[in-house]
């Protein structure tokens, strides 16, 4: 056990002297939270539109107002002329532009009929998806309040609730997404790293003429890492509750638990990583291009899995971020406990189980 | 308690590391293993250290096998790798600290094998051991290795890359520790290092060419060896190779290392040779052959 002890003791005097491991521990995972919260998000707000208004009379006015008034546009400036919107557009100035027709409001009490056109700069389509849909809604809001004194047969009115993220924050849908990607990255690429840096300075070739088991090199080095892991999940955590106010209505109990599994899952892989490669660099790049790319396209973060073609479905099922995300979601979005996500669970288990057996059973006890 | 090698071969994809070699370390001897690099020392170290399998042959250490009872070996034997492999980035005391550990003893328990050579580290001892000096680096590595008192200790060229001075100092330690009851194999490429130990091996291209004491090794050299010197070196060395009873010659320092093919060798016949060739100052004499020239007549 004192063996056991000083060997982890060692590997922490690695951890915190080498300051560029250090900055990828803590640095990364704070920047990219920041980032996916901050930076990279599908919600609009204070959008530049331009406005040409035909009509000028009072229903466009109110129309007007009522948009002015969303914080999700700002009128950069009203234009006069049709030849205008191109030039507008060109120069970038805003990323939409309402055109009233000509005798809007008398149109829409004669005919019962008036047209706006909404003219977006798609080449941002989500953005510019976005920007049509609410303006839409704020359009039909403003119909259902002219409408109110009058009842119109048959009619299907569809209440739509959007549930577990009423707001649609993108957020939501990036907070597991970000933690378990860090979560993944730091637990299994500076394991992976550390095993074989060991192999690359030849100190390893001591530790093997050595009364040390090699799965007392192993643990030995994981451990500092579960440690450091879990700091981390904390850390992201705190920032997603307390900085975009990201509700977590399950237990926070449980919620460490699967993190803390997750974590032993991705030391598992980082170990088996590092017994095919021999240096540092090919430690890293397959926990790279083996790791983060799969975990960003193929396990729901970003794009859904049930609209990718049926053989990417299939693979998406042996990649443990999915299954991570899924327990994410259910515990801090749904609010679930246990009985609806011991599935899920259970995956992660056996995969953990696996990796391990594996990598014990790769490990070398010798030089070849 | 020695070391057993016999008949070991190893290859690599096509390169024969080791060809059937056998020899015996005898308990408490100091016995080195010299060639160049490239003949075989560091993968014969990695089998006796349970680090690679042999293809063949079989060998002990310390009354252990190196296949079957490798978690016993590892236990009881030393290991100095040729290429420093301690922690750069742990000072010299927590390296210590860490090898102690690591075979559950601690550096109070084993001071008086290590206090010779930690005394002098000692100063340094909170500086990170990749910023000593490759002679300080040695000692360190070698305290680490000793920290857990081995039965048998194998030094892989410890002295490689080290200044001469910090080179004696490290054959005196060694001569200290053999005192102190531990079997000792260190392999080295300089020849004048061989002089110092019990008996050595002479080994290349995987196969060992000669193994006695340093002086037997010497004495047995075959023919008369002469030290030859004048006012040109480059000149002498040509000169020599285009006369015709020429049997070697080795530069040596100031000197070149001349042996003859005939029996019946004149120094007389020879200077006149090299004045006739525009050299100058001539000496010759005879001298004591080294295992370097003995290296060279086997290597022949």
């Amino acid at each position: 056990m004192k063996r056991f002890i000083g060997f982890i003791k060692k590997e922490f005097y690695h951890i915190f002297r080498d300051r560029r491991s250090l900055f990828i521990l803590f640095g990364m995972p704070i920047a990219q939270i920041l980032l996916f919260g901050f930076a990279i998000t599908n919600e609009i707000n204070n959008v530049d539109i331009a406005i040409l208004d035909h009509s000028k009379d009072n229903t466009t006015e109110e129309i007007i107002n009522k948009i002015a008034a969303s914080k999700y546009f700002s009128i950069k400036q009203m234009i006069t002329r049709e030849a205008d919107i191109a030039s507008v557009f060109q120069k970038g100035q805003v990323k939409a532009v309402l055109n009233f027709e000509k005798d809007f409001g008398r149109n829409l009490v004669k005919d019962h009929k008036a047209t706006i056109q909404i003219i977006t700069d798609a080449t941002d389509p989500n953005t510019a998806n976005t920007i049509t849909n609410y303006v839409n809604a704020i359009l039909q809001q403003y119909q259902k309040e002219l409408n109110k004194d009058i009842t119109i047969a048959y009619q299907i009115m569809p209440q739509t609730r959007m549930v577990y993220n009423p707001e649609l924050k993108s957020v939501y849908m990036f907070v597991p997404g970000v933690m378990t990607i860090i979560l993944m990255l730091v637990s299994a690429m500076m394991t992976s790293i550390s095993i074989t840096r060991e192999k690359e300075l030849g100190t390893m070739e001591i530790l093997l003429v050595s009364p040390l088991k090699p799965f007392q090199v192993i643990i030995g080095k994981v451990i500092p890492y579960i440690f450091l892991s879990i700091i981390n999940a904390v850390v992201i955590v705190m920032l997603s509750i307390f900085i975009f106010n990201m509700p977590v209505q399950g237990s926070l109990f449980l919620l460490g638990l699967e993190s803390v599994l997750f974590i032993i899952t991705s030391l598992a892989l980082g170990i088996l990583i590092s017994t095919i490669s021999a240096t540092q660099q090919t430690a890293m790049m397959i926990s790279l291009m083996g790791l983060m790319l799969p975990v960003i396209l193929l396990s729901g973060f970003i794009f859904p899995i049930s609209s990718m073609p049926m053989l990417l479905q299939i693979i998406s099922n042996i990649i443990p971020a999915k299954w991570f995300i899924i327990i994410l979601k259910a515990i801090m979005l749904k609010g679930v406990g246990m009985q609806f996500i011991w599935k899920e669970t259970l995956i992660l288990l056996g995969m953990t189980v696996f990796f391990i057996a594996l990598s014990v059973k790769k490990y070398k006890i010798r030089l070849e | 308690m020695g070391i057993s090698i016999s008949n070991i071969s190893k290859s690599y994809k096509n390169v024969k590391a080791l060809q059937n070699i056998s020899f015996d370390v005898k308990p408490n001897e100091l016995f080195g293993l010299i060639g160049p690099d490239g003949a075989g020392k560091t993968t014969l170290f990695r089998i006796l250290t349970t680090l690679l399998f042999p293809d063949q042959g079989t060998a002990t250490v310390a009354g252990f096998d190196v296949v079957g009872d490798y978690k016993e070996i590892r236990k009881n034997v030393g290991y100095m790798p040729g290429r420093f492999s301690l922690y750069q980035d742990l000072t010299v005391e927590e390296n210590l600290n860490f090898f102690a550990t690591i075979f559950g003893t601690t550096i109070d328990e084993n001071y008086d094998l290590i206090k010779d050579i930690y005394v002098q580290i000692e100063p340094f001892k909170d500086r990170r051991a990749g910023k000593l000096s490759g002679g300080m680096k040695q000692k360190l590595a070698l305290s680490c290795a000793l920290i857990h008192k081995p039965k048998v200790l194998f030094l892989d060229e410890p002295t490689t890359g080290v200044d001469p001075v910090s080179r004696k100092e490290f054959w005196e330690m060694l001569k200290r520790l053999q005192q102190k009851g531990i079997t000792i194999l260190v392999s080295t490429p300089y020849m004048d290092e061989a002089a110092l130990c019990d008996r050595v091996a002479l080994i290349q291209d995987g196969k060992i060419l000669q193994i006695d004491t340093p002086k037997a090794i010497v004495k047995h050299y075959p023919k008369p060896i002469y030290n030859v010197r004048s006012n040109n070196m480059y000149q002498l060395i040509r000169s020599l190779k285009d006369y015709e009873f020429n049997h070697s010659i080795y530069p040596f320092g100031e000197f070149v290392h001349y042996t003859d093919s005939r029996t019946d060798f004149n120094p007389k016949e020879l200077q006149k040779y090299l004045e006739a060739q525009n050299l100058s100052d001539i000496e010759i004499e005879q001298t004591e052959a080294t295992i370097e020239d003995t290296f060279m007549e086997l290597a022949k």
